[in-house]
């Protein structure tokens, strides 16, 4: 197999996997945090249980979310070291900044938020992890400057073989970063309720529930819907904003998530469903729905789509059809994109729906969804639809990069490490399948044991005691 | 070479050493749950020592290689694709030990030891690859004009890098050691002090070893005879120190000097090194510079200045938080008559 497939395929994996938990971190983080504010402001003792029950799920994603981004951290290096060359003088900057900035806050905070409960003062306590949350937050947005530079080059200049910065605050104020930061937060923040509600209603479809429990688990699961609700429709509008910048800055991706491969006509038909066929240029089994592309894309009636097909042609003018000796085709995997959007939008329209419809059944005067079952096995499943969904939305922006690594400066095929042979891709490809394999295994067990605690018997950390100053003694 | 290019080169030598100096003691500890401590009580209070700590310790791992991609990406490039399978194998160490800290926790009591274990492995395992991919890297690997690196089995795993290895593993577990012995009350603390007087004189084998490997493998003491020299004695004094403070039973002056003996070897491969950031085998034409393989001025000044903001509220965090958990850590059942001893 050649290198090129072997690394991306890697790639794709290790991102995958690495933001199943990210954003399940991120958003029980704010959870966690939220319940605890409620309980320091409150004093109510109930929230202390919920925060300490939710605490423990937060702790796993954590741990897992932090050993895969280790890799993500080395892999630049490692399979796209031609890369790492042309982009280090901008990448490593809010790679580092990162690390400097956020990840030292989340690891000292988080450590000292677990071994202190009861041991310092509430509000103290409560500072720890907001400052956790707060260290996850800042997090996403270092990476997604990066990130963002790969979309949208701005702020540099070509200059010795490689991309050298010129501007470091025109990386920040890149108008892609605020579109994509604002959109994953939102999306991770949305998780943390769908993750709340979804894992309450598993719990709540639990036969034998003391009163006390039952308690806890309603204020778990109005938490939880109003997040879902509030961060799904936040979500929904940075990612239409996102769709119409897109159009302006990046048309082919835009193209390919419609399926447009002929320029459109004034007034624009939407695909709802269809299968392209990529090498005859056209779409089959199609339901199209009249206009709805120009409203979707320009929001009026009118306003027509630029096709693949024509944009190929503009890019072949503007890079040429060969770079570094390979043949170029400009358009991305069209059925991919296309699909990904579907089941991102979808996701994204039924999370918001059956939050809305969850809030109605939980008002005061009429709380009826704890009494219907089929209710709450709607919201327990939907706990994986952020996970699917979340999944979706980064294919369609790293897919619908292609055949870019930066874009319109650098590709795929020069990225690659030249040094590195098959059959350590093949190699690292196996062990990180089968790390990835044992680790999702023992993480839904390990929450599948958590759950079956409900959160008045939460787990007390045995922990060893604690006595004498090591500076008290004769140490010296 | 302008004033930003060394100022950086010496910064991630001090990242690689702070690394070491507070990581190493927790791959210590991590390798002490399963050769040192008698049953889980006793793994839950060592491991307990860390709990807090291990993961901002690491950070200093993920900082030193970020600061290394955004100051010198030619290095971080062809260090990083040259030593692909060691570095698969540190990953691995790396993500067994960082989700058995809570994976342990959450499991039920049967399956805790499985996660000791693999604390223990990924304590081992990371080590012992770092010391593998920095002994091998000093006696200069084949790199190609491009700065490409494509070695062999025996380029990785020879006879002064499975030495460099196996003295970063025993350092750490020493470090590990006299941390446990500072930390805790008990049993496990005298016994780490037991097991620290000992290895320590296996410590002294393998540093006689390294330094004459040093004087053969190497062009250290060719190209920078004194600061070579001078760390290599700070390598050996720290050494003699850390030994000494553990039969008198100084266990601060014991860890700190563990420590040290770390920041000075970090130091020695940072002096003899300079200005090189990766050595050739094939041609000293195609060693990486200092001055050719780091980012532009203008992204190391933007580096700096967020460096120079920052890193005083990083490490006067870091020192409140080991403040608060300054205590020594004891059994669950232990007898207060032990504590008022």
């Amino acid at each position: 197999m050649d290198i090129v497939t072997l690394a991306r395929f890697q790639f794709a994996m290790t991102t995958v996997f690495h933001f199943f938990f990210v954003p399940f971190s991120i958003g029980t983080a704010f959870v966690v945090a939220i319940l605890e504010t409620l309980y320091v402001r409150t004093k109510n003792d109930a929230y202390k249980k919920l925060a300490k029950f939710w605490g423990n799920i937060f702790l796993l994603s954590f741990a897992v979310g932090v050993v895969t981004g280790l890799i993500q951290e080395f892999q630049f290096g490692m399979n796209w070291s031609d890369y790492s060359r042309f982009m280090g003088d901008i990448f490593g900057a809010p790679l580092a900044l990162e690390a400097l900035l956020s990840f030292f806050i989340e690891s000292t905070f988080i450590g000292l938020w677990v071994f202190t409960w009861d041991r310092v003062k509430k509000g103290m306590h409560l500072f720890f992890i907001w400052m956790t949350c707060i260290g996850t937050l800042t997090s996403a947005l270092w990476i997604l400057t990066a990130n963002s530079f790969m979309q949208h080059p701005v702020g540099y200049a070509i200059r010795n073989g490689r991309a050298e910065m010129v501007d470091f605050f025109a990386l920040l104020q890149n108008p892609q970063l605020w579109f994509e930061y604002g959109h994953v937060i939102f999306a991770a923040l949305t998780m943390g309720g769908v993750i709340l509600a979804g894992l309450t209603a598993f719990q709540m479809l639990k036969k034998d529930t003391s009163a006390e429990a039952k308690g806890l688990y309603k204020k778990s699961m109005r938490l939880g819907l109003v997040m879902a609700t509030l961060f799904s429709a936040l979500t929904i509008l940075v990612g239409d904003l996102q769709m119409k910048y897109l159009i302006e800055e990046q048309p082919m991706k835009f193209a390919a998530t419609e399926a447009v491969y002929k320029t459109t006509g004034d007034q624009a038909p939407w695909t709802l469903v269809g299968i392209a066929d990529t090498k005859k240029h056209e779409v089959k089994y199609n339901i199209d729905i009249p206009v709805m592309l120009s409203v979707l894309s320009y929001g009026k009636t009118t306003g027509a789509v630029t096709g693949m097909d024509e944009l190929n042609q503009q890019m072949k003018e503007k890079y040429g059809t060969t770079i570094n000796g390979v043949e170029m085709d400009y358009i991305p995997p069209v059925n991919t994109l296309f699909w990904s959007f579907r089941v991102m939008a979808g996701f994204g329209a039924w999370i918001i729906l059956v939050s809305i419809i969850g809030l109605w059944l939980t008002r005061k005067k009429k709380e009826t969804l704890y009494q219907k079952r089929w209710m709450l096995w709607v919201l327990a499943l939907t706990t994986f639809t952020p996970f699917l969904a979340n999944t979706a939305g980064w294919f369609i922006t790293e897919f619908g990069r292609y055949p870019w690594t930066v874009y319109g400066l650098f590709t795929i095929q020069q990225s690659i490490s030249p040094n590195v042979s098959a059959t350590s891709l093949l190699v690292s490809n196996i062990v990180y399948f089968t790390v990835f394999t044992v680790l999702a295994i023992v993480m839904i067990g390990l929450v599948k044991r958590q759950l079956k605690n409900d959160p008045t018997q939460v787990q007390e950390h045995d922990y060893a005691q604690k006595i004498l100053d090591p500076f008290d003694k004769g140490a010296f | 070479m302008s004033f930003l290019q060394v100022l950086w080169f010496i910064l991630i030598g001090v990242l690689f050493a702070g690394f070491f100096f507070l990581d190493g003691f927790d791959f210590g500890v991590g390798m002490a749950t399963r050769s040192l401590a008698h049953n889980e009580e006793e793994r839950t209070q060592i491991i307990e020592t860390i709990g807090p700590v291990w993961d901002g310790n690491e950070v200093w791992l993920i900082t030193a290689g970020g600061a290394m991609f955004a100051s010198f990406p030619y290095w971080y490039a062809t260090l990083f694709s040259g030593y692909y399978l060691i570095l698969l194998m540190i990953l691995f160490g790396l993500i067994i030990r960082g989700v058995s800290f809570e994976f342990r926790v959450a499991s039920a009591p049967e399956k805790q030891p499985l996660w000791s274990w693999a604390l223990a492995l990924g304590s081992l395992i990371v080590p012992f690859f770092l010391g593998v991919m920095f002994v091998s890297m000093i006696q200069g690997m084949p790199i190609d004009a491009k700065g490409n690196m494509s070695a062999g089995f025996f380029d990785y795993f020879n006879l002064m890098s499975i030495v460099g290895g196996v003295a970063v593993v025993l350092l750490s577990y020493l470090h590990g050691l006299n941390y446990i012995a500072l930390k805790t009350l008990g049993d496990i603390r005298e016994r780490a002090r037991n097991y620290a007087e000992f290895l320590y004189w296996i410590l002294y084998v393998g540093l006689v070893v390294f330094a004459i490997l040093l004087f053969f493998k190497t062009d250290f003491f060719q190209v920078r005879p004194i600061g070579t020299l001078v760390t290599v004695v700070l390598i050996v004094l720290f050494s003699v120190l850390g030994h000494v403070a553990t039969f008198k039973g100084n266990e601060m002056v014991a860890f700190i000097s563990s420590g040290l003996t770390f920041v000075s070897l970090v130091a020695m491969i940072f002096v003899g090194m300079f200005p090189r950031v990766m050595i050739s085998s094939i041609s000293d034409k195609f060693d990486l510079l200092i001055n050719s393989a780091s980012s532009t001025s203008y992204t190391l000044t933007v580096m700096t200045i967020a460096t120079v903001c920052l890193l005083p509220f990083v490490l006067a965090y870091t020192i409140w938080a080991y403040w608060i958990f300054r205590k020594r850590i004891a059994l669950p059942a232990v007898q207060t008559s032990e504590v008022v001893k």
